[in-house]
């Protein structure tokens, strides 16, 4: 108990005088994550687009494969992105391997069928009416995708939202290709598991802490955005 | 060639049935064509098809006499305008809304804003500029539908019902303003309805459509003195019935 009290003390203090490792870690981890979801999305964006537009064969297992993605366990990808990237491997070349580009690769790969779906599932429920309207507009494909996404747009940032706490939360597959080097490419959750076997708890609780503020963060803006596009639709 | 724009051969079908076999329709410049038909005789999937917005599975669509290419029908499209039977709105201010389509088509904001606030106007419907357009009500959203179609100033204007579910009162003032609008721009026109007064008073030719075939075309009066079909002169004779009910009514 005493332990705990210590901890989160110290946890608090370290917070409030902006501890310079504590504060490095926070901008790398956000910098990492923030870089991998918004490539996933841009991936996202357009294959969604096409999912939700054309009717195609393989449509349904496409869809099917995108929400099967949404569980796939990051220490399966981590082992995935080490195999790609690992010196010998076909990617070698490019020595990747424990870099931070690496965790950006591993959590673009888990972001992207949780943003994939979430988008595609959001742009699937902008009315096929209003689809006719807007091409009847004269909107070229371009034109129409944008104001889709415009449509969709507190439904989408909720996917980014998802995706965000998807990576940002993940531990695996950032230890497995990145390393867990200081100052390199060492995240807020690989520092946790680190500082929390070295018995360094005060440390581990003022890490912790941040990621739950970030996880508060995220559903608060959800909360406001729902409340958002509930106004918006029945009246100003 | 005075035909703006006309299909030819064209043919819907679902899964199961055919819900559309129309050998040629063509819409001549400046006249009102109607369409007329019980529910689901493929009027609004005519009307999809004729703005380009269904591709038939067989069947070609003419602009001015030259055929409507994929690679075309965008920017055939931005001479067209439609008003659909249910009014359809973005997510954003009914000022929004109406300079949309300009601002798609190439109009710069200032003159977009000048077109759209005009056209509310002549609507009556300048009150509502500023509200969010999901929020109106049925009479109000079909003004405003309107506005925004004549705002496009199209070469045609493809309407689906947009005088149904009003009341009485507005339907009256707001199909005057309508065909008021109608007769100054001198827009070629297809008109689908359920009411055969509308047709009268305002359509230069007419088309019957029945389970996805044309029974019949030519003047309104043609087709209220000579129906051809059985099922057509009854549904007639349950117009006039319906008229005289409401006269009697009166
Ligand atoms: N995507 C579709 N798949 C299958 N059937 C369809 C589809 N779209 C329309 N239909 C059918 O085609 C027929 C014609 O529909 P359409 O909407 O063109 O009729 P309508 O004449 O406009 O009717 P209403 O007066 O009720 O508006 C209907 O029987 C409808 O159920
Ligand atoms: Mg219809």
């Amino acid at each position: 108990m005493d332990t705990i009290v210590e901890g989160v003390k110290k946890a608090v203090l370290m917070l409030v005088t902006l501890d310079a490792d504590i504060y490095r870690i926070t901008l790398f981890t956000l910098k990492v994550s923030g870089i991998a979801t918004l490539i996933s999305l841009a991936i996202s964006l357009p294959v969604a687009f096409f999912i939700a537009l054309k009717d195609f064969p393989g449509k349904k297992i496409l869809i099917s494969l995108a929400n099967l993605g949404m569980g796939l366990p990051p220490t399966v990808v981590g082992l995935w992105v080490c195999l790609l990237l690992w010196r010998s491997g076909p990617l070698g070349r490019l020595r990747l391997i424990y870099t931070p580009t690496a965790i950006v690769i591993a959590q673009t790969v888990i972001a992207t069928p949780v943003i994939m779906a979430l988008v595609t599932a959001a742009l699937q429920q902008v009315d096929k009416k209003l689809r006719w309207h807007i091409m009847a507009l004269g909107a070229t494909p371009l034109q129409m995708l944008f104001l889709m996404v415009r449509e969709a747009r507190y439904s989408i940032l909720a996917a980014v939202i998802a995706g965000f706490g998807a990576v940002i939360s993940e531990v695996g597959a950032s230890m497995m290709v990145g390393g867990n080097i200081a100052g390199y490419t060492r995240v807020l959750t690989t520092a946790i598991v680190l500082e929390t076997s070295k018995g360094n708890f005060e440390d581990a609780l003022a890490l912790s802490f941040i990621l739950l503020l970030m996880a508060y963060l995220g559903t608060l803006a959800l909360t406001y955005l729902q409340q958002r596009r509930h106004k918006d639709e029945y009246g100003n | 060639m005075n035909t703006v724009i006309e299909g030819k051969d064209i043919n819907v079908k679902s899964r199961e049935r055919v819900l559309l076999d129309v050998k040629r329709i063509g819409l001549n410049k400046g006249e009102i064509f109607a369409v007329i038909g019980p529910n689901g005789a493929g009027k609004s999937t005519l009307l999809r098809v004729m703005a380009l917005l269904q591709v038939p599975q067989r069947g070609e669509i003419y602009f001015k006499g030259e055929k409507v290419a994929r690679k075309d029908r965008v920017r055939i499209r931005r001479k067209m305008a439609v008003v659909f039977q249910e009014p359809l709105f973005l997510n954003a201010t009914v000022l929004e809304n109406i300079t949309l389509g300009l601002k798609i088509r190439g109009v710069n904001q200032r003159v977009a804003m000048e077109k759209a606030e005009y056209w509310l106007e002549r609507f009556k419907a300048e009150k509502l500029s500023n509200r969010w357009a999901r929020s109106l009500s049925g009479g109000e959203a079909q003004r405003v539908s309107l506005a925004r179609a004549f705002a496009l100033e199209p070469e045609v204007l493809f309407l689906d019902e947009p005088f149904s579910n009003l009341d009485v009162f507005i339907r009256e003032s707001l199909i005057a303003d309508f065909f008021e609008a109608l007769k100054t721009t001198g827009i070629t026109t297809l008109f689908i309805t359920h009411d055969l007064e509308e047709v009268l008073l305002f359509a230069n030719r007419v088309m019957v459509l029945m389970g996805g075939k044309v029974v019949q075309e030519g003047t309104p009066l043609e087709l209220v003195e000579n129906p051809l079909t059985d099922e057509l002169k009854r549904f007639i004779q349950a117009w006039e019935r319906s008229k005289a009910k409401m006269l009697h009514l009166l």
